[in-house]
């Protein structure tokens, strides 16, 4: 536990630092990549990119190790790994054009076939070169024990550059998301903004499999901005908040890492990940499971009101225990049951605001099938003000009528 | 017509590029597999015109609009917008997709998704200026939404999601907008506000297309028709070309004597 604290405040020494640091860097830049991709619905095709990724590993490791070099260089294990991985993008996308299969079909083959063939590699990378392959396997569910400053340094660049490239595209990514067909005639090609969107991710993916691995990095692209939709309706303030927890979570993720250093750094991030999404799916005010709770109790409560407020203005007896209380505690009605002046008021508001709700289904079919036109809202919070003036209209047409 | 006239007026079609026409199409055929879905199209939209592109379900009337924009591909023909390839004239043309397209849970305001409208003017960052959310305002007041620019999309009806669309397209300040299905499932205080700003539009010369699929509101709400179904049935004035002649041909069976005979009739 001390240890846990000491690592969270950067107190664990120099190799432990630069863990949390670089961590902390790959999940911010996940969270906000991750974010386009969940937007666009693609998280699947970003699983597939992530295995593919392993038998370019197995093959740079042999290659490497071939031409006589070191088989854990870095730079050589991300260019196999990122190679693989668009050979596999690539042969996704070939399936799907090519035949009437399915994107998700074409995913769930590549993605188990390239993970296969990269198992059976590193089995021959154990028989080939034994003692020398220590440290591969580390890329399936990440290992940061003993990362090297080259390679913090390369996750902060790429961080950075990320981050970069989101600031540059996040608009037409957006429009992309939003409505690929008007994004395409306003000269936001569809094909290449998703190519570009894949291209972070592989970024994202090659850096982060020595910390998290490649079986779990989809985790830390999509949880982030899963949580962040409980907290938030609007695209911009998501990256952020999907940039931020995933950061957070990578920094936590990788001090307790340091704490329980047997347990696999990718596994411990994804689990604190998981922790502030179950957070955020509890307690998040705008659509959490508290807050629509609360939703549903103010629901009631309208319908309570609305319901009393009408038989006050019917003059009728109220004999509901919770509308009773409900009027009473807004002060239009009395501890004895008779209905103030403020009771009154607001009964004849409700009269109009039930009389013009009449009209509006009346005059619109598409409002009888709408939920939210129940008449328990206040009509101009719902209508246009257009609209509104057309049903006060036939409203005082209809009252000229009867007199 | 004999040989001759007919390569004449081809030949005169397909070989003159007239800055003055706001759309031309020539020839345009679109297939999904082996079916066509919209076959061997010729024609011309006139500018400051409003016109209708008519016919039943599946008659290829989106796939048309569709194609012409570039957003699914094209078998054989072209598309001239002012006398130029869709790409160099984009900012001239305005779209308004079907409402149902998209995922209206979508994480975004009403005000983002005016803004939109705008995306091809900002900054290299992104960013948006105040002149351009006060454009943005501008454009919601003008199919009276103004009072929810800060709603999420999600909570609008279908009559204010489709207003919204064409905020949107209001905001690119076009000169030729094609609207998909405009008036479908609106409430009847979206439609009068929606026709009058197309009209508005038109009164300002510029052009407005739309899929349009209430045949009893062609006569007033238009001045020129496409009726096709697959292939171009007829094209012109209201007037002349969306008589019972051309409406059967379209609609073939679907469409009784007597539904055509009340069509048939002046408007109001």
């Amino acid at each position: 536990m001390t240890e846990f604290v000491s690592a969270l405040l950067l107190q664990s020494g120099y190799n432990a630092a630069l863990v949390a640091i670089g961590s902390a860097l790959l999940g911010l830049a996940a969270g906000g990549t991750g974010t386009f991709v969940f937007l666009r619905k693609r998280a699947l095709i970003s699983d597939a990119a992530a295995h593919s990724t392993l038998p370019g590993i197995g093959l740079a490791f042999i290659i490497m190790v071939a031409l006589g070099g070191d088989g854990r260089n870095l730079f050589g294990l991300i260019a196999g790994s990122a190679l693989s991985a668009i050979v596999g993008l690539l042969v996704v996308d070939w399936i799907t054009k090519s035949t009437r299969l399915p994107e998700d079909a074409a995913i769930g083959a590549v993605l188990s076939v390239f993970f296969g063939f990269g198992v059976v590699l590193l089995t021959v990378i154990q028989v080939m070169s034994a003692g020398k392959q220590a440290g591969l396997e580390g890329y399936l569910l990440g290992s940061t024990a003993g990362m090297l400053f080259q390679e913090a340094a390369t996750i902060a660049l790429v961080g950075a550059i990320s981050a970069g490239a989101l600031l540059l595209l996040h608009r037409r990514m957006i429009v992309v998301a939003f409505d690929p067909q008007y994004a395409e005639t306003m000269g936001f090609s569809v094909r290449a903004t998703d190519l570009m969107t894949m291209g972070l991710v592989l970024l994202v993916t090659v850096i982060g499999l020595k910390v998290v691995g490649l079986i779990l990095i989809v985790a830390l692209l999509i949880i982030p901005p899963v949580t962040a939709r409980f907290w938030t309706n609007r695209v911009d303030r998501l990256v952020t908040i999907a940039a931020v927890s995933g950061g957070l979570a990578a920094y936590i993720g990788a001090a307790l890492s340091a704490a329980y250093p047997k347990v696999p750094t990718g596994a411990i991030i994804v689990l604190v990940s998981f922790v502030m999404f179950a957070i955020s799916f509890l307690l998040a005010p705008e659509r959490g499971v508290v807050g629509s709770l609360l939703r549903h109790l103010r629901f009631q409560h309208r319908v309570h009101r609305r319901q009393g407020l009408l038989e006050l203005a019917r003059g009728e007896t109220i004999y509901d225990r919770m509308t009773l209380r409900v009027l009473q505690r807004a002060g239009y009605l009395r501890g004895d049951g008779v209905a103030t002046l403020a009771g009154r008021a607001a009964a004849a508001q409700e009269l109009k605001n039930e009389a013009r709700w009449e009209i509006a289904r009346r005059r619109n079919i598409e409002f009888a099938d709408a939920a939210r036109f129940d008449g328990l809202s206040q009509i101009d919070t719902v209508l246009t003000a257009d609209e509104i003036a057309e049903i006060d209209a036939e409203l005082s047409r209809q009252i000229g009528a009867v007199s | 017509m004999s040989d001759v006239e007919l390569i004449a007026r081809d030949g005169d079609r397909v070989g003159r590029k007239d800055p003055e026409c706001p759309l031309a199409i020539d020839g345009l055929t679109v297939s999904y597999g082996d079916k066509p879905a919209v076959f061997s199209v010729d024609t011309r939209f006139g500018k400051g015109r409003m016109v209708a592109i008519v016919g039943p379900n599946g008659a290829g009337k989106s796939t048309l609009m569709k194609a012409v924009l570039g957003i699914v591909p094209k078998l054989a023909g072209r598309a001239l917008f002012f006398g130029e390839p869709f790409e160099s004239v984009r900012s001239r043309v305005a779209y308004v997709p079907q409402r149902a397209s998209v995922d209206w849970d979508f994480p975004v305001r009403v005000i983002d998704v005016v803004l939109m409208g705008l995306y091809r003017s900002l900054g290299i960052f992104g960013m948006t200026s105040k002149k351009d959310i006060a454009k943005a305002h501008a454009c919601l007041e003008r199919v009276g939404m103004a009072d929810f620019a800060r709603r999420q999309i999600g909570q609008l009806s279908g009559g204010q999601q489709q207003r919204v669309f064409l905020a949107r397209a209001l905001a690119q300040d076009a000169d030729l907008y094609l609207l998909d299905e405009p008036l479908a499932g609106v409430d009847a205080a979206t439609e009068r506000a929606i026709m009058s700003v197309l009209k508005d539009l038109k009164s300002e010369g510029r052009t407005v297309v739309c899929v349009h699929h209430d045949l009893a509101t062609v006569r007033s709400y238009f001045d020129d028709v496409l009726l096709i179904n697959v292939r171009k049935i007829a094209d012109g004035p209201v007037a002349s070309a969306f008589n019972d002649r051309n409406l059967q041909q379209t609609y073939g069976g679907r469409l009784g004597a007597t539904h055509i005979a009340e069509l048939q009739q002046p408007a109001g």
